[in-house]
């Protein structure tokens, strides 16, 4: 069985309700860094929220690391399009949270605090945030911002970070800079993502595979395999395989629109 | 002479305020007016400092019986307002009634206590309470409710309890709410108290002012006007000064990033 996996699932937020998503079957592989793309809509954040296990599925199984999706998983990190650090604490508090909740850190954070701050100062350390560990988030950019709750959902190690539109907010160069550093952790240390997002250019740069989703009631339309060579540079992205990748996906989703 | 933009924020009030006692003098001289109708500020102020020994004592407990009731208002409040912020049905059943009860006036409920408590500090206090426990309530709750649902998200997929959010989120997050609210209730329960030492009372700054007018002593019910005013400033900015050091984070300024 594959680490993630959906078998026809459908939601529907409410009783009698619209679907948000209708007879979604795909699997990814641990390791694997899948993208979802799509119209606005479509229901990606829906996917996000059955894996985490925030919403249960109304039909179909949703099964991680082979066990069917019940509640809650800690060994999945999330990052949003808004940064969401808590003000009041520093950079280093905020990337700390997550410690101070899952288990197993959460019962040895008292007698090892200073080994997990030396781990999150490292993290901050690897996407160029050494430094500010002590600023507020409000004294950070809004790249920087995105770097901290980057550094948050990754912390305590989790198998699957899923990552719901994480660069849409920032601009283009700064979104470069952080594709590249999202690659280098990624290639690092070995874990799943799965990234939604609207930017076709940064799901080829990025994924193994990229997903379409249709409109509303979302479905899988379009499974697209990028075999581009890893590690990828930025220069990749003007090469003509890349090109093609973006004009196949970019046609799926204007079939898609029009419909 | 160029004054400091520091120097001149912290002169402002203090000039501001001589102003208003320098016209009022010149007013009530320049039109001789009666002392027992309008007191000029030098009357009052030379009345306060003959009879600064009762006014104190009368003032003192006053304070004390303000500062009760606002610390019953402020536990009350605030754990009432962790109940309606957090659970939407509580917030359904219980918002009709909070807004129904803080739209009775206090005053008209003064009697009711007195005869459960009969005269003196009891309801004064219980006054007290009840005027400033409102804005508590209200400020905590919205501090809570307004959660964004993000950042609940990435809690709850981390396995977080409704418990660890409302520690690690909720309750920092309504500080700033919080303390916003206790500036107001401070003052309010100055209202609460005094109004009910006024109508059933024998002790406080109420009954002083109350009593000093029914012998036509003016001078002596402006010197506990003013004595009552002076402590609400006070009691104020010690919340004020409390609310920058503890939630700073939450006055950020300009420099704000995002």
């Amino acid at each position: 069985m594959s680490f993630v996996e959906f078998e026809k699932v459908s939601l529907r937020y409410s009783e009698g309700g619209p679907m948000a998503i209708e007879d979604v079957s795909l699997q990814i592989e641990e390791g694997e860094f899948i993208s979802v793309v799509g119209p606005s809509g479509c229901g990606k954040s829906t996917l996000m929220k059955l894996i985490s296990g925030l919403k249960p599925p109304s039909d179909g199984y949703v099964y991680v690391n082979g066990r069917q999706v019940g509640g809650p998983l800690s060994i999945v990190g999330m990052a949003f399009q808004a940064a969401n650090l808590l003000p009041w604490r520093t950079t280093l508090e905020n990337v700390m949270l997550p410690m101070e909740i899952v288990e197993p850190w959460r019962s040895s954070l008292r007698s090892k605090r200073a080994e997990y701050e030396e781990m999150a100062r490292a993290q901050l350390a690897r996407v160029g945030l050494a430094g500010c560990e002590d600023k507020f988030p409000w004294e950070l950019s809004g790249g920087m911002q995105q770097r901290a709750s980057i550094c948050r959902a990754l912390i305590h190690k989790p198998r699957l970070l899923m990552l719901d539109e994480p660069f849409g907010a920032l601009d283009a160069f700064t979104r470069e800079e952080l594709w590249c550093m999202l690659r280098d952790l990624w290639q690092q240390q070995p874990f799943t993502v799965i990234l939604v997002t609207h930017d076709l250019r940064e799901a080829v740069f990025l994924a193994d595979t990229v997903y379409v989703m249709s409109k509303r009631p979302g479905r899988i339309l379009v499974k697209r395999e990028i075999d581009l060579p890893r590690p990828r540079d930025l220069e990749v992205t003007y090469t003509d395989a890349f090109a093609a990748h973006v004009h196949v996906l970019r046609e799926a989703i204007g079939r898609v629109r029009e419909n | 002479m160029k004054l400091s933009p520091k120097v001149r924020d912290r002169l402002a009030p203090w000039l501001l305020t001589l102003l208003v006692l320098v016209c009022w003098e010149a007013i009530c001289q320049g039109f001789s007016i009666q002392p027992f109708l309008m007191p000029a500020p030098t009357l009052i102020f030379k009345v306060g400092l003959e009879l600064a020994g009762p006014i104190m004592e009368h003032a003192t407990h006053t304070l004390m019986t303000t500062l009760i009731g606002f610390a019953v208002a402020v536990a009350v409040g605030a754990l009432l307002g962790m109940l309606v912020g957090s659970s939407p049905i509580i917030y359904k059943a219980l918002y009709p009634m909070l807004v129904g009860f803080n739209s009775i006036p206090k005053v008209a409920f003064v009697p009711v206590l007195v005869v459960w408590f009969g005269i003196g500090t009891v309801p004064a206090i219980l006054t007290a309470f009840l005027i400033s426990f409102f804005p508590v309530v209200v400020n905590v709750a919205a501090g809570l409710s307004t959660l964004e649902p993000e950042l609940e998200d990435v809690l709850r997929s981390l396995g977080a309890s409704k418990l660890d959010i409302l520690i690690k989120v909720g309750l920092p997050r309504s500080m700033p709410f919080f303390f916003a609210s206790l500036k107001v209730a401070i003052t309010l329960a100055f209202v609460g108290s005094v109004m009910s030492e006024t109508v059933a009372s024998n002790v406080g700054i109420g009954y002083l002012m109350m009593s000093a007018s029914s012998s036509m002593n003016m001078p002596l019910v402006f010197a506990g006007l003013f004595v009552i005013g002076v402590m609400g400033v006070m009691m104020y900015e010690v919340f004020a000064r409390l609310e920058r050091h503890i939630t700073g984070w939450a006055n950020r300024g300009q420099n704000a990033a995002m």
